[in-house]
């Protein structure tokens, strides 16, 4: 190995240094080529790749939520809003330690248990990244307050926040229902539905009511902005903007003061009212009693709230005119009648002997009709007034349930009414096929005698009642009942009317209904069931009333309400429609243990017509006055 | 009377080195107004840094190489000392011990060493006279890696290898025999396994993040990856003067310092990229045209090590912009931001001219 480099000769160094140089300059070549392939690399052939990245780095899309649609009832009242509200947030990215903010702030303002657990569960959901309301519909003098305060809470800021309002809380609220903050149970429906770009900066949807069943059209379309925004997400400037689209106002078919009159007219009884123009299937009024205040589930319902309304002994979150079902009782006699005159089984004049029950040939089973001694010598018309049940205990044994079973589904009995809100149930109509597939087992003539009174399987609901009792005043004609009267383009403000939509008609002739409608009339008149209820009446009622037993009452035992706890009385039920030669209004009303229907229930759809047709005021019916007096059954039983 | 005082004045001064510097500065001068996001008040801060830099360069050119050759053990003595002085109290600031407070002075010996250490060898080559033997080489590389450890166990790698690699130039101008040459690059490849266990876990991250960028980009791999983001989207024209989005809205680290060139990519684009480096390329080859005229061994070997040292920079900072090579704090020659960096370069362009305006004195 050479010990040393000679570099004698200076002309040799230079040389050898030369050399060096050169290969220096030779690496520096291969080292410019490298870094100018992986220039171009960047630059050249991945240029939109990193174009796009760039992009996306400075570019966000921000929504921009549309205002949601007002709804208002037929006359333009209003039921929802969007009302501006000051709420407290606080933002954890910037506060001090929230629990530290909030034990602060509850000197300054009035912060509840409830507020505080609302609180950490929105917090928790947004990972303590985004503002979350520790109070909501501050006061003038709550925000006076906190203002003074303010520079000791960093991060916490008063905010205008529109927030949906419900004027008529309780009186609307299975109508309307309400909108509250979405959950996931929301957000994979609309997954499925391909909408959740629409609800991006969205909280609230839609749960119940026209609210749910109309979220599309009042949901709006949403806008966005496209925003330059630094690093730290801050926006810098707007470089587009696409306006968002408010939501369709709608109006209701409801009248809102006879929603409030019919409101008030059921004082503190628990039931359901349905009231229908019978010639286009509009809902003029929609009641479930009790209602419940639906401004409570605008931003989550605190615990305390929740466990008032799901415990109460009164239901009032059951929505009983949508999916409440009851046997009709007596209600549906006029039916019956119908079908008799329909189908030639029996004529208006054909007269049956009531003893005070009816037994099936070859049988001791004593079907009993209300009125222990009987009703004698019984016509149509009589059966209707006197609500005889002697005459259709033998009426249906002579037409058969299948045969009753396909008339009465005619007039929407078992199925569903089409009526644009959700969940609606379908009640029931039994048929030998039905108790086949349902039970496995025959069909007993026994069955088919207590149909004919509306007791047994037949279930219904009060708004197919309602629709069934329109139908009849619409001679045959059924409207599909629908709450959405025309919907208001908010950009230019155009009125779109929703046209009445006959969903079917019952051919039978206008003399049948005269028939049975003259006898609907005289119940209200004295000597009829609902003679109390009809009195000085400036136009003619047709009404029937009816009883739905809520207990069985055993053979030879006779039905005491007075011995009979609360929940356990009949339930009263009534419906009718008026006036009875032109009819503007139909009703059925069912009022929960109500008792007879004459007395609870006549009394209630009284007020609610001469409300609407008078315009008469409304007070609540007093406690059934006439279960504890039994005995006057003319006037009050059915 | 004037013009001949003028031209005493101008007289050091390579108008090829000088009048593409100036250009490269101006260039610098723009992209760094752009980048400060139009910051006026550190452009000019800039400016003044420039002036500075210009003075200690027009000292430099004017004094002899010989000169400079005497100063050059001092300057490594004192470097030296400075950095011992830092290992032994020195300021911890982000896990790292590189700065040394003396009075109101705030200085980071490790930059002297960049030109401290080349002049040192260069000056010991020369030194030793025509002959070299191998003892030359072993003390030469005594010589480069004391101070190199010093700052490897601050640590600064990045700054390490720098340092390291101007002293190795000079090693190698100086005339270390291929074959050791080889063999110490085929024993450095085989240890770099070895190397791998050393490192700081921040350092081997670093590493790993060149290799996929995108696999933390919120943690390790965001300067990589803004860097080439900015780069890349500013495709073959560049998006404009100003009109960088990355550098303007603070996605890109250090954009007035390390990553000014993602900036100047951004807003000029491959065509811009050409040209700066096109430019850079004329200063380095006539640097070492200027090594070449050299009229001592001293002259030649600081000539050509300065100008290898130069590219050096300019191509770890735009392999790291560009991300082909790992983060290092090395700051890119004319445009970043920085009076220390600006009057090293600038001291270096300074030796290259005295080197160039002395050539024939010193021959005599």
């Amino acid at each position: 190995m050479k010990k040393r480099v000679s570099l004698r000769n200076p002309q040799l160094e230079r040389w050898d240094f030369q050399f060096r140089i050169k290969i220096l300059v030779g690496v520096i070549a291969v080292l410019c080529l490298i870094l100018l392939i992986r220039l171009f690399w960047l630059q050249v052939i991945s240029y939109s790749y990193y174009h796009t990245l760039a992009e996306a780095n400075r570019i966000s899309i921000v929504p921009v939520v549309p205002n949601r649609g007002n709804i208002f009832d037929r006359n333009g009242v209003i039921l929802a809003n969007n009302t501006p509200t000051y709420t407290l947030e606080i933002n954890p990215k910037e506060s001090a330690p929230v629990d530290q903010v909030i034990e602060q702030l509850s000197h300054i303002i009035s912060i509840t248990p409830s507020d505080r657990k609302l609180f950490h569960k929105l917090n928790e959901e947004s990972h303590g990244l985004a503002p979350v309301a520790i109070r909501s519909r501050l006061t003038e003098e709550e925000i006076a307050r906190f203002s003074v305060h303010r520079y000791a809470f960093p991060g916490v800021n008063v905010e205008s926040r529109l927030i949906r309002n419900y004027p008529l809380a309780e009186a609307t609220s299975h109508v309307v229902g309400y909108i509250s903050r979405i959950n996931q149970n929301d957000l994979d429906r609309l997954d499925d539905e391909d909408k959740l770009d629409q609800y991006r900066g969205t909280n609230h949807i839609g749960k119940l009511g026209i609210e749910a069943h109309y979220e599309s059209l009042l949901h709006g379309t949403t806008g966005s902005e496209q925003v330059e925004t630094d690093s730290s997400g801050h926006g810098v400037r707007t470089l587009s903007y696409s306006a968002p689209v408010a939501g369709t106002d709608l109006y209701l078919t409801i009248d809102a003061k006879l929603q409030l009159a019919a409101e008030k007219a059921f004082g503190d009884h628990r039931g359901a009212l349905v009231a229908i123009d019978p010639k286009t299937g509009e809902i003029l009024a929609f009641v479930s009693q009790p209602g419940f205040d639906t401004n409570l589930f605008v931003d989550g319902i605190d615990q305390e709230h929740w466990t008032e309304l799901n415990d109460s002994a009164n239901k009032p979150l059951n929505d009983r005119a949508l999916r409440g079902q009851y046997p009709p009782g007596s209600t549906i006699k006029p039916l019956m009648a119908l079908l008799a005159l329909n189908s030639g089984v029996r004529s208006a004049d054909t007269k049956i002997s009531d003893p005070g029950y009816y037994a099936l040939p070859g049988s001791t089973h004593h079907y009993r009709d209300w009125r222990p001694q009987g009703h004698g010598l019984v016509d149509m018309f009589l059966s209707i007034v006197q609500s005889c049940d002697t005459y259709y205990y033998s009426l249906a044994n002579q037409l058969g349930i299948d045969r009753m079973h396909d008339f009465f589904s005619t007039f929407g009995f078992g199925k569903k009414s089409g009526i644009d809100l959700d969940g609606e149930v379908s009640g029931l109509y039994p048929s030998t096929a039905w108790k086949r597939k349902r039970y496995h087992q025959d069909w007993y003539t026994g069955e088919t005698v207590i149909s004919g009174i509306g007791q047994g399987y037949i279930l219904v609901t009060p708004l197919q009642l309602a629709n069934a009792i329109a139908t009849f005043a619409n001679h045959g004609v059924m409207m599909r009942p629908h709450l959405l009267k025309s919907t208001r383009n908010p950009q230019n403000n155009t009125l779109t009317p929703i046209q009445p939509e006959v969903v079917a008609t019952i051919p039978e002739s206008d003399e049948h209904f005269n028939i049975i409608r003259d006898a609907m009339v005289a119940v209200m008149k004295p000597g009829g069931t609902a003679a109390i209820a009809g009195a000085k009446a400036s136009y003619l009622i047709a009404g029937k009333t009816g009883t739905a037993q809520v207990i069985g009452v055993k053979q030879g035992q006779k039905y005491n309400a007075g011995q009979t706890s609360e929940f356990h009385r009949d339930h009263a039920l009534f419906v009718a429609f008026a006036p009875a030669d032109a009819p503007k209004i139909a009703v059925a009303v069912l009022v929960e243990n109500g008792g007879h229907g004459g007395s609870t229930a006549a009394p209630i759809a009284r007020q609610v017509m001469d409300n609407y047709l008078l315009g008469l005021p409304t007070t609540a019916v007093k406690e059934d006055t006439q279960t504890k007096n039994s005995t006057d059954e003319e006037a009050s039983h059915d | 009377m004037i013009k001949k005082l003028l031209d005493r004045f101008i007289k050091p001064l390579d108008p090829t080195l000088f009048n593409t510097s100036l250009i490269l500065m101006l260039m610098g001068l723009v992209v760094l107004y752009s980048a400060s996001g139009m910051d006026m008040v550190k452009t000019i801060g800039q400016v003044k840094n420039l002036l500075i830099a210009l003075l200690f360069m027009w000292i430099l050119a004017s004094i002899s190489p010989n000169t400079i050759q005497k100063l050059a053990l001092p300057i490594y003595i004192f470097s030296l000392v400075l950095l011992v002085a830092v290992a032994l109290f020195g300021e911890v600031s982000h896990g790292a011990r590189r700065w040394l407070h003396i009075g109101p002075l705030h200085l980071q010996p490790s930059e002297f060493m960049k030109i401290a250490l080349p002049l040192m060898l260069a000056n010991y080559f020369d030194k030793r006279g025509k002959d070299r033997y191998w003892v030359d080489f072993l003390v030469a590389a005594v010589l480069l890696i004391v101070p190199v450890l010093l700052v490897v166990k601050q640590p600064d790698l990045g700054t390490a290898l720098l340092i390291a690699s101007s002293g190795f130039y000079v090693i190698v101008l100086a005339g270390l025999s291929w074959r050791v040459l080889i063999t110490l690059m085929i024993g450095a490849m085989a240890s770099l396994p070895l190397v791998w266990h050393v490192l700081h876990d921040y350092q081997k991250q670093r590493i790993l993040t060149l290799i996929d960028p995108t696999k933390d980009p919120l943690g390790a791999g965001y300067h990589t990856l803004q860097s080439m983001i900015a780069v890349g989207s500013g495709g073959l024209l560049g998006k404009g003067w100003l009109h960088g989005t990355q550098s303007h809205l603070d996605f890109l680290p250090e954009h007035s310092t390390d990553f000014i060139f993602a900036v100047f990519g951004e807003e000029f684009g491959l065509v811009g990229e050409l040209l700066f480096l096109s430019l850079m390329l004329v200063v380095i080859i006539r640097g070492f045209f200027i090594a070449i005229e050299g009229s001592s061994p001293f002259s030649r070997l600081i000539a050509g090590t300065l100008s290898m040292t130069l590219f050096t920079y300019t191509f770890v900072n735009m392999g790291m912009v560009s991300g082909i090579l790992p983060v290092v704090g090395v700051p890119l020659p004319f445009l970043s931001y920085g009076g220390t960096s600006l009057v090293t370069l600038f001291i270096s362009i300074g030796i290259l001219m005295s080197v160039h305006h002395h050539r024939q004195l010193v021959k005599q």
